[in-house]
């Protein structure tokens, strides 16, 4: 059997949602709606037994500083040490990588063009673990499947453009399908969703755009990769670009997924949304 | 290059340049030892990363709006907060020109932080 990607989700990766589990807050009220949309996401992830998550995210200058910034970095190591951002390092086990599925991944999106910069010792901070804490929860015995970041560079413009981020997507999902030995994998977009940190509009949320967002991103995501930084900024904040990252997630589904979960939560200056896909036919 | 937008600062390449000795000293108070020798010795810190008269002003007054037009990245400057005391949510308000309680009462949880 081909190895296979068998779902994606698209989800926000907000840093205080970090010391919020570390101190086992889920359950207080203003946090409690946003933990429980994750769930059934949980029992279904645990159903679809999938092997690896492709996390495709953005760093905030715990890893990558701008001395030297790549565009696109992927991980290709057996384990991702977690990095202290500025606020001590978490208590997380280090996170398991798959070299050999990175380095076939490696091999195919060069040769499909995508100039990456690879990642043989890379650190991992909440843009990655904040969702894996989500979807993915540590135990005693480590993380429950193996994983392989994706670091985009939607901080520091010229950004690739939402358009080359979705494409990457769908050369990511060629490369899965031609790795040998039947791998499931789960691919995550993260970041987002409306949010702005900085300038005398800090604060700024818009559950409109978010809320089409979402909407496009399951009925068009073609259309949503023609949108302009500069649109997204506008309607939903200057950090909201991180949301290009959800189209590599989407680009990476065949046009036949279904959408299963869908959540939105914005307490404080983020728009919190949770999206996730099913590909059909998943019978071993 | 990026299009204006009101009361937004959009990190490009001409603000990373300025910025770049800024954003250096941040990134090293990702280490818990830069972090105390941030705060045992702020002026030889600030120094040591070769800050220029107007950025170590900045830092002093602790002046975010004004460290953002300098070329501070905001993920940058958040490791300033952690070393000074102040929450993403309080350099906010003062971006804002607003105190913090007064930030918090715009906001749809305000218990969320």
């Amino acid at each position: 059997m081909p190895s296979r990607i068998v779902a994606g989700i698209g989800l926000s990766h907000v840093p205080s949602v970090g010391p919020v589990i570390d101190r086992g807050r889920q359950s207080a009220p203003a946090w409690k709606p946003l933990f429980d949309a994750y769930v059934p996401v949980r029992s279904w992830l645990e159903k679809l037994e999938p092997d690896v998550a492709i996390v495709v995210y953005n760093d905030h200058v715990a890893e990558f500083g701008f001395d030297k910034y790549p565009t696109f970095a992927l991980g290709a190591a057996d384990r991702y040490v977690i990095a202290d951002e500025g606020f001590g390092t978490r208590p997380l086990p280090e996170v398991p990588g798959d070299a050999e599925l990175s380095i076939h991944l490696c091999e195919r999106l060069i040769e499909d063009e995508f100039d990456l910069t690879v990642c043989q010792e890379l650190g991992v901070e909440h843009g990655f673990l904040v969702p894996m804490n989500l979807c993915f929860p540590h135990t005693s015995a480590g993380w429950p499947v193996k994983t392989v970041p994706l670091q985009v560079n939607v901080i520091q413009h010229p950004l690739p453009t939402a358009r080359r981020c979705f494409r990457l997507g769908q050369a990511l999902r060629k490369a899965v399908e031609s790795y040998p030995g039947n791998t499931r994998v789960v691919i995550l977009g993260t970041g987002g969703m409306s949010h702005q940190l900085q300038g005398k509009r800090f604060g700024f949320m818009n559950e409109k755009f978010d809320q089409w967002f979402l909407d496009e991103l399951e009925k068009d995501p073609e259309q949503l990769a023609q949108l302009s930084h500069h649109r997204i900024m506008e309607q939903a904040g200057a950090e909201a670009v991180e949301l290009i990252v959800w189209l590599t997630m989407r680009g990476a589904l065949s046009p036949k997924a279904k959408r299963v979960h869908r959540h939105y939560y914005a307490p404080m200056t983020t728009g919190m949304g949770l999206i996730t896909f099913e590909e059909p036919g998943l019978d071993p | 290059m990026p299009q204006e937008i009101p009361d937004t600062s959009i990190f490009d390449l001409r603000l990373s340049r300025r910025g770049l000795r800024l954003n250096r000293m941040c990134a090293a108070l990702c280490s818990p030892a830069e972090r105390e020798a941030f705060k045992r010795d702020e002026e030889g810190f600030m120094s040591r990363f070769d800050l220029s008269e107007t950025e170590k002003q900045l830092v002093r007054k602790r002046d975010f709006a004004g460290m953002i037009e300098h070329g501070m990245n905001i993920y940058a400057m958040l490791k300033i907060g952690s070393v000074t005391g102040n929450s993403l949510y309080r350099m906010g308000a003062q971006m804002r020109g607003e105190s913090y309680e007064e930030f918090l009462a715009t906001r749809n949880i305000q218990d969320a932080v």
